[in-house]
């Protein structure tokens, strides 16, 4: 079977099956979270832009852009394809602060919130993270292989590292 | 709550128009500095899904230069200044009188010659602004990031993620004479900026 690219944009998630690659590109603030189950070769990549949906102001009701929503939703997904969290290694990446600003307010700091949002709603799942490439001030791009879970982190001038 | 993706004709038309006049200021403040002739093209106002922005700009992942600055005052919001990687090189060649190609990797006095030329066309079309509208709008302090595009942006998708899904882009393509350097404006202002911009410039919410 021919493998196809998934791509995963901002505030988005999806699952699939091997031989496709899961990939979204230019993180930058916002933080990717893979998820993979060796065993039926099935795997989820989350991209998402914000910390916390209780913050968000009314009317917005894309549940892929929290942290806090996101994470359950890919979840549920998986175990429906028969992937259940038990088995499932997860890796995280982005959450960069891009622009360094002096005496940074707090919506400079979102890059740091989504990171640490994203650890706590893996912990509520009782998820440990197994690899991660977080933080500092560069964009990530990140892909899933399906075919044997490897992670790849993709940045300008610092080359392709597996996580 | 002002509905971004329900402006009316007249409402988009005034927002070009600032757009046209604020990035008017700009072009004449950037061609003073360069002393080279800078084309315009007339600004596009687009109301787009938040996911589509880094595609409709260029692709998440070209690499750009990204002056970025904050705009303080009566309206929030975010300005950007973001030129493809070979332009921004240029630029600086053609701000620091060094021969064109000559930059190929950004050093220190480099970044700092391109954040103080996003300081000046922010100043500029911030200034234009004000007048028209009579509103305090002042830029902070310039940032610069060399990367992804959709990287750089995520900071202000992120500002405007928490409202809704749609981003208002007020967009002005730059080129100076001979095409060597290119680059994008936006003006992007923060969920409930734009109707205060839109009422000081008398159009009001239904777009009377």
């Amino acid at each position: 079977m021919e493998s196809k690219v998934v791509r995963v944009g901002i505030a988005d998630l999806k699952a699939a099956k091997a031989p496709d690659l899961l990939v979204t590109l230019g993180l930058g603030s916002c933080v990717g979270i893979t998820f993979y189950d060796a065993r039926l070769k099935i795997g989820g990549l989350a991209h998402i832009m914000l910390p916390d949906s209780k913050q968000a102001r009314a009317g917005s009701v894309n549940l892929a852009k929290f942290a806090d929503t996101a994470i359950p939703l890919i979840l549920e997904q998986l175990d429906k394809m028969g992937a259940p969290k038990s088995r499932l290694v997860v890796k995280i990446a982005g959450g960069a602060q891009m622009f360094a600003f002096m005496g940074a307010d707090d919506r400079m700091r979102i890059g740091e919130r989504n990171v640490e949002a994203v650890k706590l709603a893996l912990k509520q799942q009782g998820l440990k993270i197994s690899g991660e490439d977080t933080g500092a001030n560069y964009g990530r791009s990140m892909e899933l292989n399906l075919e044997n879970g490897k992670v790849l982190i993709k940045a300008i001038e610092k080359g392709i590292k597996e996580l | 709550m002002e509905d971004i993706t329900a402006l009316s004709g007249v409402q988009m038309d005034a927002l070009r128009e600032i757009g046209n006049i604020g990035a008017g200021n700009a072009a004449t403040a950037l061609s003073q500095l360069l002393n080279k002739r800078i084309d315009m093209t007339v600004p596009r106002v687009s109301v787009l899904p938040l996911d589509e922005v880094p595609d409709v700009l260029g692709g998440p992942e070209n690499i750009v230069a990204g002056i970025f600055l904050r705009v303080l005052g009566n309206a929030p919001g975010s300005v950007m200044f973001m030129l493809p990687r070979n332009s921004a090189l240029i630029l600086v060649d053609m701000l620091l009188g060094k021969e064109i190609g000559a930059t190929k990797i950004l050093n220190d006095i480099d970044q700092s010659a391109l954040k103080e030329i996003g300081n000046i066309l922010a100043g500029s079309y911030l200034n234009a602004l004000s007048m028209l509208t009579n509103l305090t709008l002042l830029p902070s302090v310039p940032a610069l990031a060399f990367d992804m595009l959709g990287a750089i942006l995520s900071v202000v998708l992120a500002e405007l993620g928490q409202v809704g899904d749609y981003a208002l882009v007020i967009e002005t393509e730059f080129a100076e004479a001979n095409k060597e350097v290119k680059g994008h404006f936006f003006l992007i202002p923060d969920p409930g900026s734009l109707s205060i911009i839109l009422k000081a410039i008398g159009v009001n919410e239904d777009g009377e």
